[in-house]
Parts: structure tokens; sequence; C-alpha cells
């Protein structure tokens, strides 16, 4: 009477490699794995045919050899007698200094435009719903060449500057923002506790972190101090002396100088130049993708509900601290995974450095370099291979803040 | 009682007063002005920011726009017309016109085609677009892509029809072979469009574009707007079938499919579209046989679609992994085996879930396109930049040039967001 018997154990037939569950999935990867082995034969066998006809072989031996170009923006020593690995490093520089300059303002319109987005004022909305329409539709390519026209046609001459009825003047005597680039002032250590600039620099950057690790600390005593006795100390004046008494001390022990630009013959000289096709890239960049995290940050405020906000106003909170409270550590939430994906984007779109000529790692390595050694294979292949680890790098330190800040769920 | 008659009542409402119209300014502009621009103190502030905001704005572009110059040959004329008053040279646009769209090689003499070509596809696109239009169109949309192959790039009729002949006939055997599986159908439908297609290539003769009926126009002759257009276009509709394929592919549960799926798509995803292009332009050739030559046009389609696939495959897992479990359980206990499960039971509902985020690639993808003149192809901004900004007539002329082709893309990007948040509303079923 049993009606649950186990299938007769058939022998095996050919028909059950595509009839049998059990063994079709088996069918189909053994399958996927002949066709795949075979367009990578195929394909690699062309590979080694054509290569063999261009009396070409895979090496990256270039990379030692001198790559005789020269680069103007650049952050470390570099000159046409370096070798194009070393190019290729002063790019990769490059193409970060441009992407975390680029993120951190991109991050900075973004908000400001979200959350006037979301403005009661009618026309202030309406606005930054232009805005973010504007430069969301149209190509960055275009954004990055517009800017960079500004740039180059429409900023004066260093020439505008001279005589004794200069048409165009430097803002404030420090800033000169000329067709060459924007001159800005530059920090100097008369008498630093190094003879190198770097450790000098690095040793700022220590009292830095050393003010940060202690204004935290001050917060927490008073928030133990407010828990224990309900009353919250004032930290505001301690903590801003922790951040500028020793800063403005280790500067005045430096003895920290400004070296000011001026017009020095055809043109200027001295202090901070920032070339005009960085320029183009970060301000691009950062607009077209300010639109975007607009986006992100309307979404995410939009997404907590009105109740919160309510809530928080049935207890007694101002709309500024019911903001930072309440509202943004939960509308942060929401927003970070894809600011996430727009600061990957910010990086891959500021390979479009090549339009302007911006020395970035795609314009060294996959132009110059590429053009003058003909290792077309080789050079991109390194290219996506930067980029392939710099996205990876990115989501990684972003996922790890995203668990921190994450609900805590049970 | 007495005090009443002795006191005559001085007043007696003997009806209900008509109502007093609200103050002022709790009523119509004033109240609406109140409440939305000059609230507070921030409030009319900022309002009165955004007003200088577009006085500046307006004051700086509004004389130049209607100075506009319209009919001039070069800047320098432009320059004699205006006699010194700010005014734009839009006269770049008429006289540059056909370069700005068909690029600066296409055959004067046969503009005709992509014009033709681009009002077919207007109507190739609607019933796609338009579900309400009568399915039969469907017709002519599955025809469009020969068609527009052979207006555009002419030469010999037989191309596009050995080409569609292998599509015919491929589609005749998936109808044959898949109603009993759906894998003999599939497999059996590629191998008959290739066996077709070898046997037609062979019988085309090499000298068939000599005489052809439209002349033939080779690929590095396409330029202008019209590269974008077909670029954008080509892409997208290439990139969707392959990235519902690589995204049930990364669904799937054989390890090996998955795998590669995964790998292709983060690969993709992790590297910014001009390296595509420069594997297009410069390292794709050696892996094609040595002794073919495949078209820079093709070898760009081949990296955009690969890179909007992937980005379109990310998409599509979002909307099936938005789909309830029960769904998939469903489509199991009715004994539908997963073609059929897929077909009619989760892409249906997954893919109405992703049209959003299609569209936003497909926008993306196509403000991409532009892209491609970095590995100089004359698109749109190749145009410009390139042999226009070049000339000795108009060198110098940016603001109109670059005007005019960011309103182009803001258009047709803004054309197409619109359509999708429309298409969104149409297609909610769900009950607010």
């Amino acid at each position: 009477m049993s009606t649950m018997t186990d299938p007769p154990k058939a022998d095996f037939r050919l028909s059950m490699l595509i009839n049998d569950t059990r063994y079709r999935s088996l069918t189909f990867q053994v399958i996927a794995a002949v066709v795949i082995a075979l367009s990578i034969w195929y394909l690699g066998n062309n590979l080694i045919q054509n290569l063999r006809a261009a009396g070409l072989n895979i090496s990256y031996t270039f990379l030692g050899d001198a790559s005789g170009y020269d680069i103007n923006q650049r952050l470390i020593e570099y000159d046409s007698q370096s070798s194009h690995g070393r190019a290729a490093i002063v790019g990769i520089l490059n193409t970060l200094l441009v992407a975390v300059l680029a993120c951190v303002t991109a991050t900075v319109f973004g908000v400001i435009a979200g959350v006037l987005r979301l403005s009661n004022n009618w026309l202030v909305s309406k606005l930054m719903a232009v805005y973010v329409e504007i430069f969301r539709n149209i190509p960055v390519l275009i954004w990055i060449i517009i800017i960079f026209t500004i740039m180059t046609a429409v900023l004066p001459g260093p020439r505008a500057f001279r005589g004794d009825n200069p048409t165009s003047s430097m803002l404030f005597d420090l800033f000169a923002f000329t067709n060459r680039g924007v001159y800005i002032p530059r920090p100097e250590f008369a008498n630093g506790l190094f003879s190198a600039t770097i450790l000098n620099w690095v040793v700022v950057i220590v009292f830095l972190v050393g003010s940060w690790f202690a204004s935290r600390e001050i917060e927490k005593r008073a928030t133990l101090k407010q828990e224990q006795t309900g009353e919250r100390p004032k930290t505001g004046l301690v903590k801003l002396a922790v951040w500028l008494v020793p800063f403005a001390l280790l500067m005045a022990v430096m003895g920290l100088t400004w070296n000011i630009p001026e017009l020095k013959g055809f043109n200027f000289s001295g202090g901070i130049k920032i070339g005009g096709p960085l320029i183009a890239l970060w301000f691009a960049l950062s607009i077209y993708t300010g639109a975007f995290i607009a986006e992100n940050v309307r979404a995410g405020i939009q997404a907590i509900s009105k109740g919160q906000t309510e809530a928080a106003a049935a207890l007694g909170l101002r709309p500024g601290r019911i903001m930072n409270l309440v509202i943004l550590p939960q509308a942060l939430r929401v927003i970070i995974p894809p600011l996430i994906s727009q600061y990957l984007n910010i990086t891959k779109n500021s390979s479009l450095a090549i339009a302007v000529g911006y020395a970035d790692i795609t314009a060294t390595l996959g132009g110059i370099t590429l053009n003058q050694t003909g290792r077309a294979i080789e050079c991109v292949l390194l290219l996506m291979l930067f980029y392939l680890t710099a996205s990876l790098l990115i989501s990684m330190v972003m996922n790890v803040y995203n668990a921190s800040v994450k609900l805590k769920e049970r | 009682m007495a005090d009443q008659t002795t006191n005559p009542i001085a007043f007696v409402a003997d009806g209900t007063i008509p109502p007093s119209p609200p103050p002022a300014n709790q009523t119509g502009i004033v109240k609406w002005l109140r409440e939305n621009l000059f609230s507070g103190a921030t409030n009319t502030i900022l309002t009165v920011l955004s007003l200088l905001l577009i006085y500046v704005l307006l004051k700086n572009t509004l004389p130049w726009i209607m100075n506009g110059v319209w009919n001039a040959n070069s800047l320098a004329e432009c320059r004699e017309i205006l006699a010194g008053k700010t005014g734009a040279c839009f006269a770049v646009l008429t006289e540059r016109w056909p370069q700005l769209i068909y690029g600066f090689k296409y055959p004067t003499d046969a503009y005709w085609r992509p014009n033709l070509a681009f009002v077919l596809m207007l109507a190739a696109v609607a019933p796609v677009l338009f579900f309400d239009l009568p399915r039969k169109l469907l017709i002519f949309t599955a025809l469009y892509p020969f068609i527009a192959f052979w207006l555009i790039w002419g030469g010999t009729i037989l191309v596009p029809f050995v080409a569609l002949l292998g599509c015919v006939a491929a589609g005749a055997v998936f109808q044959k072979l898949g109603k009993n599986s759906f894998a003999a159908g599939f497999f059996g439908a590629i191998i008959v469009a290739l066996v077709v297609w070898k046997l037609g290539g062979a019988l085309i003769p090499e000298d068939a574009s000599e005489g052809a009926w439209l002349s033939a126009v080779p690929s590095r002759d396409l330029g202008g707007f019209m590269l974008n257009m077909m670029l954008g276009l080509a892409c997208v509709s290439l990139s969707v079938p392959l990235g519902i394929a690589l995204a049930l592919g990364r669904q799937s549960n054989m390890p090996l499919i998955k795998w590669v799926c995964v790998i292709f798509i983060e690969f993709i995803r992790g590297v910014p579209l001009i390296t595509l292009l420069f594997v297009a332009s410069v390292m794709l050739s050696y892996f094609f046989p040595p002794d073919s030559t495949v078209d820079l046009f093709l070898r760009v389609v081949i990296m955009i679609t690969m890179f909007s696939a992937a980005y379109i495959a990310e998409v599509i897992r979002g909307g099936l992994a938005a789909l309830p479990r029960g769904q998939y359980e469903a489509a199991d206990s009715l004994g539908l085996d997963y073609p059929q499960a897929m077909r009619l039971i989760i892409l249906p509902q997954a893919l109405k879930i992703s049209i959003p985020g299609i569209v936003n690639v497909a926008v993306g993808l196509f403000k991409d396109t532009t892209l491609v003149s970095v590995i100089s192809m004359f698109d749109l901004v190749g145009m410009i930049r390139g042999p226009i900004l070049a000339s000795t007539e108009w060198n110098g002329v940016y603001w109109e040039l670059l005007g005019f082709a960011a309103l182009l893309f803001f258009v047709v990007c803004y054309g197409i967001s619109q359509y999708s948040q429309w298409l969104e509303r149409r297609l909610a079923t769900d009950h607010h």
C-alpha cells in the first residue's frame, strides 16, 4: 500500500544528462566551461598571432625607460628623464588628488542643494530643482569642456595684470585668476623643525589629530557629567582653545609665512599654482555629481517619516536640532549607500581628465606613454588594474563606514 | 416684559452678516507670497538672494541671446554685424548645421537617408514606449534595425537582407523547437542563424556595393549628433537582453555560470568607460582573427554594450531580489520549468520594477556616448572641439556651440526621464 517509494534505481542513461535535474546543471556547466575555454583559446590564439605578425611581445620593461615628456601638474618630483613608471605614479597621485577634492566639494554642493530643494521657500526649491535637472541631463564631458573654456578663454592672461592701469587685479591682492591657472598663497615655514617640508607638514597633521582626540575626550567627559548630574558643562570655549592654542603655538615656533604670488615678467611666480585643467575637472565633477548627490540627499530626508519631525517638535526641540539630532542621523543610513556609488563615479569620471589635458593616470599611462611606446595591451591592462583596485578600496572603506552607522538590529 | 416694551430694542439682526473677505494679507497672491517667499527673516534673505541670482543670470544672457546673429559666414562677419554690441553668433549653428548633425564626411547628397532613418526610428520606438498602440506595429520595430542599417551605411541591400533572413530562420526554428525544450530551441536558433549568415555571406559578391542603389558610406564617415544617437540606440537595445541574461546568470545556482557573471559585472563596473573605449580603439583588434578588419564603430558598440549591460544587470538583479520568494515557489508549484517561470512569472514583474533604473542607465549611457570624442571619433562634441573650433572662420565661438550641444542633450535626456516617470505612474498597480 505504500505510496511513497523511491524512484527505481534505473541505470544511467544518456538522456538523463538533459532531462534529469540532478545531472542537468552539471551538463550545462560542462557545456559552458567548454564554450568559455574555446573562446579564451580562440581569442588568445588570435592575440598571439597578431602580436607575432606585428613583431610585439607582452613585456613591462618599458616602465623603466625614460619617458621623455614633461608633466606640469605634479605632486612629486618628476622630469622628462624620469621613467614611464614614475609618470604613471604622478598620474595616480593626480587622479587621487582630483577625486578627493571633487568628492569633498560634490558632497558640500549636493547636501546644500538637496536640503534647499526641500525648503519652504518656493523660489529656492524651484531654483534647486532647475540646478539638479540641468546638471544631471547634460554630459559631464560637456561641463568639463565648458569650465575649461572659461578657465582658458575668458579669464585674463597674466599680461592684463601688468602696467600702471591693469585691466585685471588680484583678489584681495592674494589670489590671481589667470588663463594659465589660479595662483593662491602658499604657507611656508621659516624655521621648521625638520629640513624637509613634508616632515613639517606631518608635524602639523599630528598636532591637528591630537587636537581632535583631545576635543573628543572633552565631549566624552561632558556627556559623562551630564549623565551623572543632569547638567552639561559648557565645552565650546575649551574645545576652541584645544584646537587653536597648540596650532597657533606650533605656527609661531615654526615661523609660518605666506608666499604670495606676484607678477614677475610675463607670468606670476610664487604661491601655489592650480592649473586650469585641474580646476575645470574638479569643479565640473563637483557640480555634476553634486546634482546627483542632491537627489540622494532629498530622497534620504524624505524617507524619514513626518512623524519623526513631529515627535521631535513635540519634545520641544528647535528646527535646527530636529534636523541635526533626529532627521539627519536616520537619513544618513539611506543616503550613504548611493553616496558611495557617487564617489566611485567621481573616481571613474576623473578619467575624463584626458579631454582637457590634466595629467591623471589615463592621460599619462593611457595617453602619452601608450602612444610613445605602442604598448597598448600592457598600458590598458595596468590602467584597468588601477581603477579596479581604487574602486574596490573605496567601496571597502565606505562599506566599513556604512556598517558603523547602520541601524543596530537584534 | 415691560422692559422690552419701554426700551425698544435698538438693533435686531434679521439675517446673517455677510461673510467679510479675509484680510488682504491672508488671501490670494499676497498670502502665497507671504507663506512661500517671505515667511521669516531667513526665507526673505534667501528669496532676495535667489532673485538677485536670477537677475544676474538673465542680465548677462538675455541680451546675448536676443542680439544673436543668425546669418554670417565667419566670426569676423558676426562681429561686424554686431558692431560692438554683446550678442551671440548663432550663425555658426546655421552654417555648420550639417556638420553638427551628420559629421563632416557624410556625403551631402545622402543627408535624406539619416533623416528618413530618424523619422522611421520614431515610428519604430513608439510601440515599445507606448503600450496602447497596436501590437502589430512591433513587426516594424523588428525590421527597423535592418532598414536603418541599410539607409545609413548604404551599399548592397543583400547584407541587411541576409542578416534579416538569418534572424527570421532563427525565429522560426525557435518557434518549432522551443515548444518542447527552451534550450533546444535557443541553441538551434543560434546554429541556424549562424549557418544562414555564413552561407548568405558567401553568396554576396565582393563588389556588390558597386553601383548599388544607395551609395556605400564607410563607418568612419559617420559623425555629429547622428553618431551619438546611433551609439545610444544600438547599445541600449543590445544591452537590455544581455543585461537580463547576466542578471539571471548571477542569480543562477550553477557556480560556474554564477561566477563568470559576477566577475564580468564587477570588472566592468570597476573600470571607467574611457578605459573600455581604449580597449576598443587600440586593443580589441588584437583579439580578432589576423586578416579581419572590424571597424571602429562596431568595436565601440561592443564595448559600450558590455559596459551598459553590466549596469543594467545590476538594476535587474535589484528587481529580481525585490520579488517575494512566493512568486518563485508559486511558479515551481505550477510545474513550470525555469524558462517558463522566468518568461511568464518572474521577468514581467522584475522588469516592471526595474524600468526606472534601466531608463537611468539608458540616460547615462546616452550622455556617455560623448566620450567617443576622446578616441577621435567625431561625434557632436568631437565635431565642436575638432573641425569646427579649429577652422579659421569659427575659431573662438565657444558658447554658442557648447550651449547648443548642452541643449540637445538636455532635451533628449530630460525627455527620457519624464517618460520614465510617466511610465512608472502608468505601471503602478498598487493602491495608495
